[in-house]
């Protein structure tokens, strides 16, 4: 455990060495009971990969005062549970929503076909949301699976795209610009700014993805518009 | 029902108040105005909440007509003239002062020269939602603001006030000088561990440029590359606005804005807050050089600003017409 510092107003809190599903239970965990207790000058929390950086205004409290009261939460959240949620997220692999599928299969030595049964294959834990509003950083996927990112970033990557880059999957809840391997697209909205919470996923939560035809993938693309679909498991 | 018609939009005019606060750990981004100090100065002249949303212009002004009723305004970081038409003789209006801008007059606005930054703000303020408790534009989000982006000409914004509340229009009698500035004090960290020693003295000592790939979520340096012990990559984690982050290629970046909430590179410093809204007000092209303070001297820089602040606040008085 260990802080330091980032300027003046925020410091980060280090909880472990390499994510796993544990420490970021352990970070969620924290990041809600300190939102709870909401000491005087504390503005808000964000749970990194190992970590937990805090946002407080230096002029009704200070580091030290906050510090001392989140490492006595520390110790009080030892038997305390984070609540997570699992999700079953659907993907359709298919060419006109995979366009680095190809690359992947062949720089992993593996199938197209292969790539999407391994992809599939398991349960992800949101480590952190990031990047853009609702972006999860899932993991870890499949060592077989693993790659650099794109040398050079896509300037507009679809809404929606499922996406594998070093040990992590991700989901693009916007279209923005982005470096990783597109792998397919789920009609799941992930971020939604009039809806409380306004992300889908938290870190701590579990999510698996299932392979659905591009039929399917336009019938429930229909049904999440109109909101009638929810994913969770 | 009063409203402002854009004309020329500018390079990047975004509405902008204080920032989004409470979403950081869903991905959303504080965003904000980058000189939260003078966008409200600029609020004060039209007798706004400090926090209340302006327009916030970078290098270039937009020119706009009003529409209805007419509008009280105030300019903040660059001078404006008004014509009573496109062709008429304009007449000047300074900035760090309200104007009353009548139905069918244009206002134009520019140039912005002594900081990236300058600020419109408009009596009661533009007429839209906020997203998330903030009215900020959040670019690369395409969240809050007007429609979720930049002004573009032919924009119409709802006010919510139909007319100016009649009163003296109002200055500030002694003006801060907020410009670019060529100095901004850090803290060292959360990761200056991650580089070598020599490196911090290099950050502390030499000039960097603001490079012109800057924007909204980062002011990008070119100047004296620093050198990270093993590597750049580094493990995702929440990060702060004005933490100085250091990639691949050694060139500092500044975290502004629309800073993404996690960074993944590793910061060798942060700007104190006080010094935030002047780190905003830095342009393409400026020169800067850091230096290091403890954290009572940030606390002291905190009070200074907000004396600075104060001291301007009580220096308001009505125009003499």
């Amino acid at each position: 455990m260990r802080y330091s510092m980032c300027g003046d107003a925020a410091f980060t809190i280090e909880l472990g060495a390499r994510a796993n599903v544990l420490l970021t239970r352990t970070i969620a965990a924290l990041h809600t009971a300190l939102h709870r207790a909401a000491p005087t000058g504390f503005i808000e929390s964000v749970p990194g990969l190992t970590s937990l950086t805090v946002f407080f205004d230096p002029d009704s409290t200070s580091a030290t005062e906050l510090q001392q009261r989140l490492t006595r939460l520390i110790h009080a959240e030892r038997t305390t549970t984070a609540t997570s949620r699992a999700w079953h997220i659907p993907v359709c692999y298919t060419s006109e929503y995979a366009s680095d599928l190809q690359e992947v299969a062949a720089a992993c030595g593996m199938t197209p076909e292969a790539v999407v049964a391994t992809h599939t294959e398991r349960t992800y834990v949101v480590y952190l949301l990031g990047f853009s509003p609702g972006f999860p950083y899932l993991g870890d996927v499949n060592p077989r699976l693993e790659l650099p990112r794109r040398a050079e970033p896509r300037i507009r990557v679809p809404a929606g795209s499922v996406a594998i880059a070093t040990h992590y999957s991700a989901i693009y809840p916007q279209s923005t610009a982005g470096g990783w391997h597109i792998i397919g697209r789920t009609p799941v909205v992930l971020f939604d700014a009039a809806a409380h919470p306004p992300a889908l996923l938290a870190a701590g939560d579990t999510v698996r993805f299932y392979n659905v035809d591009a039929d399917a993938y336009d019938r429930l693309a229909a049904e999440c518009k109109a909101g009638r679909y929810s994913p969770a498991a | 029902m009063t409203t402002i018609v854009i004309r020329r939009a500018g390079i990047c005019s975004t509405l902008q108040d204080l920032g989004r606060t409470g979403y950081r750990a869903y991905g959303v981004p504080a965003s904000g105005a980058l000189d939260a100090i003078t966008l409200k100065l600029a609020n004060v002249l039209v007798g706004n909440a400090t926090e209340c949303a302006a327009i916030e212009m970078l290098y270039s002004g937009v020119t706009l007509e009003v529409h209805g009723h007419a509008v009280r305004l105030a300019v903040c970081g660059a001078d404006a003239t008004i014509a009573a038409a496109a062709n008429a003789p304009p007449r000047v209006v300074q900035a760090w002062q309200s104007v009353t801008v009548r139905p069918g007059e244009i206002l134009r606005i520019g140039p912005i020269r002594d900081a990236a930054t300058a600020y419109l703000a408009i009596e009661g303020g533009v007429d839209v939602a906020p997203v998330l408790g903030s009215v900020s534009t959040h670019l690369a989000g395409a969240l809050g603001g007007w429609q979720g982006r930049a002004l573009r000409a032919g924009d119409v914004l709802p006010l919510r006030r139909d007319k100016p509340t009649p009163r003296a229009e109002r200055r500030y009698s002694r003006t801060p000088a907020l410009r670019a500035p060529d100095q901004l004090r850090v803290m060292p960290g959360p990761q200056d561990s991650r580089f070598e020693r020599a490196s911090m003295d290099t950050l502390l000592s030499s000039d960097y440029t603001v490079s012109p790939s800057s924007d909204r979520s980062g002011l990008r340096l070119d100047g004296t590359a620093l050198r990270h012990i093993g590597g750049y990559d580094s493990i995702s984690e929440g990060v702060a606005a004005g933490t100085i982050q250091v990639p691949g290629s050694g060139l500092p970046v500044i975290l502004i804005g629309d800073h993404p909430t996690v960074g993944g590179y590793p910061g060798i410093a942060t700007i104190i807050s006080a010094d935030l809204p002047a780190a905003g007000r830095l342009r393409i092209g400026s020169r800067v050089r850091f230096t290091a303070v403890s954290e009572t001297e940030a606390a002291r820089a905190r009070a200074q600003l907000s004396t600075i602040f104060e001291e301007t606040i009580s220096s308001l008085v009505d125009v003499q017409e």
